[in-house]
């Protein structure tokens, strides 16, 4: 038997970096894979049923390997929104969007969070009156965008990336009971909106947010204090560890894509069906990077287009299955997919061509050499379950 | 009946010409949670290192090899309906396929239960 889509353990670059909680994990009983030069904890009791036990209560999440950033000065909004196509400005204290890094052809460098840290600045060293803002990016890429982001910001703006904070997840539906009873008040916030808390003497910054599709938060912890909260964490009997592998079954069934996989240099945001990141303000001033590109798609449709698939039978079809037509020309690309474990059945993401991208329509994947029938639903395939509160900002 | 393993962590029960092979309970944990399982049909020629069975997890697909040469007789019809055979009884009924062996000389470099489980603590 040969395993050759996962990279284990021992077949990492001895270059891979260590996370905090590395020992922890190991403690948990993780089975430890190298992830976007880190090693990460792709599993503790099984793939499957950490899957679950998030849809049905309280799944903690390690995704300190992300990058986190604060970006502060005087023309930080205006400088950011020359990279980004969200309404910057329009993003009040304490509130947090999802958003594109886009190269100046439209392409998707990274996609990311971003909050307006409020006035007093929790994150940072205490500038007075300087509008600052607090980032998330993928780990893969965070060096790059780092680089992108400073060579294309003012000189007068700061950017620093917090690597002395790690990056916790806790997603599910029990998710706001335990951590409330932890960290009280963290139940006042509404979905995308965010907050500094204390935890015994730490300084959290904690947005109601996630990766799952689920109710939750993503916790940003001083790395002295990260091994102490995941402890009290997991001693709460709701939550239990979980690992890549369950987070990457939940993000698919949750539509969301996966940087690196669904979304590329190569990709835009309205071919990655990601029209919502385009904020109407941005969109009618136009200044954004590729702008006239991706307005021109927003107005006229792209040639290809992210859709949900089902796939017939038990098998599933993973990135890089091709869509071909009815001749067997390769149309399109898989490029996530797996069995769904909440939907029981084998579940993918792909770009086919415009004309296919209906809900309904038949598509024809090819998988080392053999055929499979797939269907294009709507996204996402299990309902999110997002707790909203008060008026968007 | 005898029992050999690979180093590829299959199994394979020998009984005079007729063999049965699957996977080991080290093999389907290190795969974790099997989702999808395609067994080779009755009468199709396997050879010794060959493919001839896939296996999907959650995570990823792998190639099941034929740890020796022969005709199939039979596949597994179960492990269709129900893949998580292969983890929760994965050297009994989560067998994969049985086979006519074409050469038994083959079987001289497989190991034995002992010898396997000195490989696999290597591991």
């Amino acid at each position: 038997m040969t395993d050759d889509t996962l990279l284990e353990d021992e077949l990492a670059p001895p270059e891979t970096l260590t996370l905090p909680l590395d020992g922890w994990h190991r403690a948990q009983g993780a089975r430890m894979v190298e992830f976007a030069g880190y090693h990460m904890p792709i599993q503790y009791e099984g793939i499957m049923a950490e899957h679950q036990w998030v849809r049905e209560a309280a799944g903690l999440f390690d995704v300190s390997h992300m990058g986190q950033l604060r970006i502060a000065g005087p023309n930080v909004v205006a400088a950011l929104e020359a990279l980004l196509p969200a309404d910057v400005a329009g993003l009040g204290e304490g509130r947090q969007r999802y958003s594109l890094l886009l190269a100046d052809d439209g392409g998707i460098l990274d996609d990311l969070m971003l909050a307006r840290l409020p006035a007093g600045d929790p994150l940072g060293d205490g500038d007075a009156g300087e509008p600052a803002f607090y980032m998330v990016v993928n780990g893969a890429t965070k060096w790059d965008d780092m680089g992108h982001l400073r060579e294309r910001l003012d000189d007068a703006i700061t950017l620093n990336l917090l690597d002395e904070r790690a990056l916790l997840a806790l997603q599910g539906p029990k998710a706001v009971d335990v951590l409330d009873r932890l960290v009280p008040g963290v139940a006042t916030l509404g979905f995308m909106q965010a907050g500094a808390f204390d935890w015994n003497g730490s300084s959290l910054w904690i947005s109601r947010s996630g990766y799952t599709g689920e109710d939750g938060f993503e916790i940003s912890v001083p790395d002295t204090a990260v091994e102490a909260l995941a402890a009290a964490l997991v001693a709460e009997p709701e939550v239990k560890p979980i690992g890549l592998g369950a987070r990457d079954s939940l993000r698919l069934e949750a539509g969301l894509p996966l940087y690196g996989h669904d979304l590329t240099p190569e990709t835009t945001p309205v071919e990655a069906d990601l029209g919502f990141a385009l904020s109407k303000r941005r969109r009618e001033e136009g200044r954004f990077p590729g702008a006239e590109r991706i307005l021109g798609e927003h107005v006229n449709g792209s040639a290809m287009k992210r859709v949900g698939l089902t796939v017939e039978g038990r098998q599933p079809v993973r990135e890089g299955a091709l869509v071909i037509d009815e001749g067997g020309a390769p149309i399109g690309r898989v490029t996530s997919g797996g069995f769904a474990p909440s939907v029981g059945e084998p579940i993918a993401m792909a770009f086919v061509p415009a004309a296919l991208a209906a809900p309904g329509t038949a598509i024809h994947l090819l998988q080392r050499g053999k055929p499979h029938a797939a269907t294009v639903v709507p996204m996402p395939f299990v309902p999110h379950r997002y707790v909203r509160k008060g008026a968007p900002k | 009946m005898t029992r050999y393993f690979t180093n590829e962590h299959e199994w394979i029960d020998v009984d005079g010409d007729t063999a049965t092979v699957g996977i080991t309970d080290y093999a389907q944990g290190q795969l974790g949670d099997i989702v999808f399982v395609e067994v080779p049909e009755e009468g199709r020629e396997v050879s010794k290192g060959g493919e001839a069975a896939v296996v999907e997890s959650v995570k990823a697909a792998s190639d099941v090899y034929a740890p020796v040469t022969g005709t199939v007789t039979e596949g597994n019809a179960a492990l269709t309906d129900d893949p998580s055979l292969v983890n929760s009884d994965p050297e009994n009924s989560g067998w994969f396929f049985k086979l006519t062996l074409a050469d038994k000389g083959e079987l001289d470099g497989l190991m034995d239960e002992a010898a396997y489980k000195d490989f696999v603590a290597s591991l």
